[in-house]
């Protein structure tokens, strides 16, 4: 294997995996905060023992997120120094913001949370959490209007003389139209995925035998609103899902014909449900589709034209062949893998609608306060909290590697962005290591994740409220 | 005053500013198998730096997040360029990060042993390897024309890095104990004023001959006023913590690594990664750097949100700034035993 594919591995494992945190991170923080606001508010200990149980069970997770983070900065230096020399005057400056207003924010207030139970006032404390979430939103902010940039480069003019490429329009980035559909998307997601976490949690808190009826009670205060959340934040993944397609199709046509394993440019163009290509990918060998709809969902329009991938490969080697810097371009090969670009998008998707599903199902079933009986339902809140979850990773898998094979679409591609000097053994090493480590950890937080499900909430202790000057109790709470 | 070298300043203030920080975090972690006999005493230790750690960590998210953006080749070579060293501190930062969080999870002494050992390697290896780092970059590395590193592994580990290593071990050890001094009350407080101050006499040792390598191959006279205050403010530490001004003390060592970093970044100027090789190229603070238009934007960002940032984060240290002592650490909630 070349620095290249190694490098391309690394990032995709870690980033597959970072991002398997990251959301639950995002979703659980406000749902937690939720729950803080509301024992403030109403002075129901419910709420508090909530705040406490899912809480625990965030932190758990927001450091695994936490540390992975800080491999995905170091990564874009140590294995895509071209990459970084090329573009990092414009995708820079959205990484270091990122730093400066989301992950000071994040840290300094979650350390104010974890430990402030007894020194901040019970209003003053709830806002640290809204903080912490506040952070995690601003730092989807801009991580995400890297990423578009790299999907959609606006704002920037290639200097001939430095040979890089540089920002012209700094408001053109942050407010990139694949960014404002991408934004909402996948912070939308990300509460699906959040959600849905509480939902499989207290639902089988709901079953297990050993849980009171009170308990049974306060698990249902955090089933029913977790799946009214899946739902709305699913019907908003929908349809900003749905705006991103039309912007995807204007674009980068090229990763929605690889979405849609479209070979050939069609008028109209119909939707496959299902199609099996070749073996290398390169032809249609059998589909179930429905008419019309690709041009709908393309365009908006039902009788669109919508590009084939073997007319976009022809289009590009006109327009990318001829070759405009030596350093940053390699001709050829203008198109994505498309049975790994057909089924992530359709993964994706699929276990979007399934969560949602088994959400209104969950949220029929219990009306009124019941609790479900049944294996089935039992199992369907089991599997809910990994639809979202793997939902995003099927989506981004889809997004990057039908981007390909460019880093930045139609400036520069991916095999030009590998840092040249790397060998490819300090790559292994670095991948190794990193996928050794990472594999190790999942297995020690997922373990400690269940161990803490299985607890359940805590009952309380005496309330502790801020120490006066002089007291000298023990700390409310301590590592 | 030039954009580049504005920026230059702030990357310099970010490290600065990381390495008084995290400093103490390295300095707490590795003290914690010297200062921790009982399972409480070990808790007050972590719990010294329990709030804060994270926020502090940041800084060094955002020190290589503004080399990106306000120096994309000064990034690109560093971080290309000195791999494994960086690798091992991304490795070291993993373990230690998680460790914190979850040592006291389970209720099992092999348990918490494992995740002791992550915390002080994971302080350990960081505090000796940035040292190494910014000893290298000073030095000069091989850099070909184009600026890339070319120098492989070992070249890394040359007698001066090797020693500015030792610098930054010994110095975050010293940080750390003068703020275990000032956090904590009882046994640990009186064991940490004493160790501080016999590896506060090495670490000050082993600074003046590393500085004052470092003035005689580079430096320059900001550098040499920068590197005396480092050096009277060490001793000075040394003295208070003797005499028992804990806060004069951890003020002390704090200022001696802020004035430290300091002057090597002044000793650095302009320059940010100069070659060693003949027919390579340094890379400057104007050869490396973003576009002005960028250099603009990135200002504004950072005048507006820096004090609210630097204002945050200092409120954080009030509200936690009661001392802590055994008796103060709860007793664990029967945490699940397991494994």
């Amino acid at each position: 294997m070349d620095t290249l594919d190694i490098a391309r591995w690394q990032f995709a494992i870690t980033t597959v995996y970072h991002f398997l945190f990251v959301p639950i991170t995002i979703g659980l923080s406000a749902i937690v905060a939720g729950y803080e606001t509301a024992w403030v508010r109403t002075g129901n200990e419910r709420w508090l023992r909530l705040t406490k149980f899912f809480g625990k069970l965030f932190l758990i997770n927001f450091a695994i997120g936490v540390v992975t983070g800080i491999v995905q900065e170091f990564q874009f230096g140590m294995n895509w120094s071209d990459y970084s020399r090329f573009v990092g005057d414009i995708f820079g400056a959205p990484l270091a913001i990122e730093g400066l207003l989301a992950f000071f924010l994040e840290s300094t207030f979650l350390g104010l949370w974890i430990f402030g139970w007894d020194r901040l006032s019970p209003k003053l404390h709830a806002a640290c959490i809204w903080l912490v979430h506040i952070g995690t939103i601003l730092s989807a902010y801009f991580i995400l209007a890297a990423n578009s940039w790299m999907q959609n480069p606006v704002g920037y003019r290639f200097n001939p003389d430095s040979g890089r490429a540089e920002l012209t329009d700094f408001a053109a980035v942050m407010f990139n139209k694949v960014q404002l559909v991408t934004f909402p998307h996948t912070v939308l997601a990300a509460y699906m995925t959040g959600a849905a976490f509480v939902v499989g949690v207290a639902f089988w808190q709901l079953r297990r035998r050993g849980t009171s009826e009170d308990d049974q009670q306060m698990y249902l205060m955090a089933l029913r609103p977790a799946a009214v959340i899946v739902l709305l934040a699913g019907l908003g993944v929908a349809i900003s899902g749905d705006v991103q397609g039309k912007i995807m199709t204007e674009v980068q046509p090229m990763k929605m014909a690889a979405a849609e394993a479209l070979y050939d440019t069609e008028k109209p163009a119909d939707f496959s449900i299902f199609t099996l290509g070749s073996l290398d990918g390169s032809s249609e060998k059998f589909a179930i589709k429905v008419p019309n709809l690709l041009s709908f969902l393309a365009t908006g329009s039902p009788t669109a034209e919508v590009e084939g991938i073997n007319e976009l490969r022809k289009k590009y080697e006109k327009t990318y062949g001829a070759d405009p810097g030596e350093r940053y371009y390699s001709p050829g090969g203008y198109t994505p893998t498309i049975p790994l670009t057909y089924w992530t998008f359709r993964l994706m998707m699929g276990l979007g609608v399934a969560a949602a599903v088994f959400a209104v199902w969950i949220l029929w079933a219990t009306r009124r306060r019941r609790i479900p009986e049944g294996r089935l339902i039992l199992w369907a809140a089991l599997a809910m909290p990994f639809l979202p979850l793997f939902g995003n990773s099927f989506g981004w898998i889809f997004t990057e590697m039908g981007r390909q094979p460019w880093t930045v679409f139609g400036v520069m591609t991916t095999a030009r962005s590998v840092s040249p000097e790397v060998s490819p053994f300090e790559a292994m090493v670095s991948l190794v290591t990193l996928t050794a480590l990472y594999g190790v950890l999942a297995f020690i937080e997922v373990r400690l994740m269940l161990t803490y499900i299985h607890r359940g909430a805590d009952e309380l202790p005496v309330p502790a409220g801020p120490t006066s000057e002089g007291e000298d109790r023990p700390l409310a709470f301590a590592y | 005053m030039e954009l580049t070298t504005v920026w230059f300043a702030l990357i310099a203030v970010l490290w600065m500013g990381y390495f008084a920080l995290e400093g103490f975090d390295f300095g707490v972690g590795m003290l914690l198998p010297v200062l921790g006999k009982t399972e409480k005493e070990r808790r007050v230790l972590i719990n010294t730096i329990g709030p804060v750690w994270d926020g502090n960590e940041v800084w060094v998210l955002v020190a290589g997040g503004a080399t990106f953006a306000a120096f994309p080749e000064w990034y690109a070579t560093l971080f290309s360029g000195f791999y494994l060293p960086l690798l091992l501190i991304l490795v070291a930062l993993i373990i230690r990060g998680l460790a914190f969080e979850y040592r006291a999870k389970r209720d099992n002494d092999s348990w918490r042993a494992r995740w002791d050992l992550a915390i002080t390697i994971g302080s350990f290896v960081p505090a000796l390897l940035w040292g190494v780092a910014f000893a290298n970059i000073l030095r000069g590395v091989p850099l070909d024309a184009e600026g890339e590193y070319v120098g492989g592994f070992f070249n890394l580990l040359n007698p001066y890095a090797l020693l500015g290593g030792v610098m930054t071990l010994l110095l975050f050890l010293t940080h750390g104990a003068m703020f275990i001094a000032l956090k904590t009350d009882g046994p640990i407080r009186v064991a940490a004023r004493a160790l501080a101050v016999k590896i506060g006499l090495g670490a000050a040792v082993v600074a003046v001959l590393f500085l004052g390598w470092t003035q005689v191959d580079t430096g320059s006279v900001a550098s040499a006023v920068a590197f005396v205050i480092a050096a009277v403010a060490l001793l000075g530490g040394i003295a208070a913590v003797r005499s028992g001004r804990e806060g004069w003390a951890f003020l002390g060592t704090f200022v001696a690594i802020i004035a430290g970093v300091a002057g090597l970044f002044l000793a650095l100027f302009p320059n940010v990664m100069p070659t060693s090789l003949a027919s390579g190229i340094d890379l400057t603070t104007t050869n490396a750097s973003a576009t002005a238009y960028t250099l603009k934007i990135m200002t504004v960002v950072a005048v507006v949100f820096a004090p609210i940032v630097l204002i945050y984060q200092s409120w954080t240290y009030w509200v936690f700034r009661k001392r802590i002592a055994v008796h103060h650490i709860p007793d664990p909630i029967a945490a699940p035993t397991g494994s």
